[in-house]
């Protein structure tokens, strides 16, 4: 920190980018989208001011309470499936065993790929015929021809399967949260003759959950928003089976220009997000243990 | 007993590299396996000749050129943007005391929750006032303001660097902005590496945006005309595995070449938070 006694405003020149840009491309949309969901708003054309009437409108469209279920849906299964898995993999990379570096990199890998390449890559892997996946379960659990894209029962599952390829960041930060604990804790647990399962129970999940509690909001806000896959690997299909929510919002938007309606859509969703990532924060006093507190 | 241990170990790890890297094997391979070995089955593993034409042809069929220009304009620019921006507005949060600091930092972090789905519709609207649609204005001029991840990000750097430096360089006559410039820059060079490569995967791998923003074929970037590709092409997997793998070359390379800053970034982030 500078101990001499500066010119007040030089700290706002060096902040002034963000603060415009916080102005203008953050909080002014985020009021004024506010604004807007109090209004009919087509494309081209005069808004048009209607109370709120796209609110009254929104909770009596069967197609929200439906696109809200799926996302519910997808959410469910994904968040903790993504958060097991990723642990799970940082664990087994966090051993003494050879290659665990090489393990790492081919873990991650799949990351940095574009959202547009996974969809059209697992597109062609869950190909009902031709499909690498079905022909491997058919020659290793002889389950023979799951329509993995256009059966109503398995599209939401098949965005599950296609997102938890890139879970490489979540594991990333549970490996560097793993690094982390006090190598002393385990020799302790050893020489009292505590078995793996204890040790796990004892010593690595309390001094993850900072950890835990960090991906599962950030999996969980994603999870919400999820639309590029469902865009491109399913198309919210079939029978909207896989229409999630933010397709819900989208179309409303930009297919059926209705930006006022879509703008209420989007705030109902903001809301619903920042309720769940309380309710994580507030039970997070019952089960997350930080280091160094009582 | 540890032996049996040891095998099943690296059984697990081979089964999860297959998950892994088995489907961007298949898209390399079904992108120059010859047209007779795409649906056949049981699936061919290992094509009977390399098909390099599926590259050539599929590059053809659409002005992908074009489009690669436009996804770098947006990559360089961006890029640009964000440095000048976000060193500056690190710098000022880390670097100075100043009433209302913490109050400011705390609301840069919470503007990482808003959902894109809340501020993608007006800005829409303010883009559509402007004229930037069908413009690669939005996905640059935005980025010159800097963006909450990556001040975060350049702050954690700045923050482990001893406050002597400055003094010193006070003491010697320089002026804020030369000490920022002289001495702080150089010294952040591996944070601003980070920042450069999680940018370029940003901007590169963009899709929505894009999607959003731009309705005239000449403005198309890479992934935006990759996903249409899909559509207009869908019996022809080779083709469309073919463009696919092209546009998934350079996060890849990427990746292999720079691994150590992306798992730094991703760290520094998360656990010094």
């Amino acid at each position: 920190m500078r101990i001499k006694n500066k010119k007040e405003y030089i700290p706002f020149l060096f902040l002034m980018p963000w603060i415009l840009g916080f102005l203008i491309f953050t909080i002014g949309p985020l009021f004024f989208s506010l604004v807007m969901s109090f209004y009919k708003w087509p494309i081209v054309g005069k808004p048009v001011f209607i109370g709120l009437k796209n609110y009254s409108d929104m909770f009596k469209d069967p197609l929200f309470y439906h696109s809200l279920k799926v996302t519910f849906k997808y959410v469910l299964w994904y968040v903790p499936l993504n958060t097991i898995f990723a642990l799970l993999c940082a664990i087994l990379i966090n051993t003494n065993y050879k290659f665990t570096t090489l393990f790492k990199a081919l873990f991650f890998l799949p990351t940095v790929v574009s959202g547009v390449a996974i969809a059209i890559v697992w597109s062609w892997i869950y190909d009902k015929e031709y499909g690498i996946l079905n022909y491997i379960l058919s020659l290793l659990l002889k389950i023979e021809g799951i329509n993995w894209l256009g059966d109503t029962r398995w599209s939401v599952f098949s965005l599950v399967i296609a997102s938890l390829w890139t879970m490489g960041n979540t594991m990333l930060i549970f490996l560097a949260g793993l690094k982390g604990i006090p190598k002393e804790l385990y020799e302790a647990a050893y020489i009292d003759g505590a078995t793996w399962w204890p040790r796990f129970i004892k010593i690595t999940i309390p001094m993850l959950s900072p950890t835990i509690l960090f991906n599962l909001i950030t999996t969980l806000i994603s999870a919400f928003q999820v639309l590029t896959l469902a865009l491109l690997l399913t198309g919210g299909g079939p029978a909207r089976s896989s229409y999630v929510y933010a397709m819900y919002v989208y179309h409303n938007a930009f297919r059926y220009s209705k930006l006022g309606y879509a703008s209420a859509n989007a705030w109902i969703m903001f809301l619903i997000i920042l309720i769940l990532t309380l309710i994580l924060f507030k039970s997070s006093n019952r089960w997350v243990y930080y280091e160094g507190e009582k | 007993m540890n032996k049996i241990i040891k095998i099943g170990y690296y059984l697990v790890m081979i089964v999860l590299s297959i998950y892994f890297i088995g489907p961007i094997y298949w898209m390399i391979i079904s992108a120059i396996k010859p047209p007779n070995e795409i649906f056949t089955y049981p699936p061919v593993f290992f094509p009977s000749k390399i098909n390099f034409k599926n590259f050539v042809d599929a590059w053809n069929a659409q002005p992908f050129a074009l489009y690669l220009k436009n996804s770098l304009i947006i990559v360089l620019f961006n890029t640009l943007g964000q440095v000048f921006s976000c060193t500056l507005v690190a710098y000022g949060f880390a670097r100075y005391k100043f009433k209302g600091r913490e109050l400011l930092f705390t609301i840069l972090l919470a503007t990482m929750m808003i959902p894109w789905d809340v501020t993608m519709i007006p800005q829409y609207v303010l883009f559509k006032a402007l004229k930037w649609i069908d413009t690669l204005k939005p996905f640059i001029i935005p980025a010159w303001f800097g963006s909450p991840f990556y001040i975060f990000l350049l702050r954690q750097f700045l923050l482990t660097i001893p406050k002597e430096l400055e003094e010193a360089a006070a003491i010697d006559g320089a002026n804020d902005f030369q000490i920022f410039l002289r001495i702080f820059i150089p010294l952040i060079i591996p944070a601003i590496m980070v920042l450069i490569i999680f940018n370029f995967l940003t901007c590169w791998n963009d899709f929505l945006g894009p999607l959003i923003f731009i309705n005239n074929p000449q403005k198309y970037t890479l992934m935006l005309g990759v996903a249409q590709f899909r559509g207009l092409h869908h019996i022809e997997i080779n083709k469309i595995m073919a463009i696919t793998t092209i546009a998934s070359i350079p996060p890849l390379v990427l990746y292999i070449f720079a691994q150590r800053y992306i798992t730094e970034g991703i760290v520094s982030v998360s656990v010094k938070g």
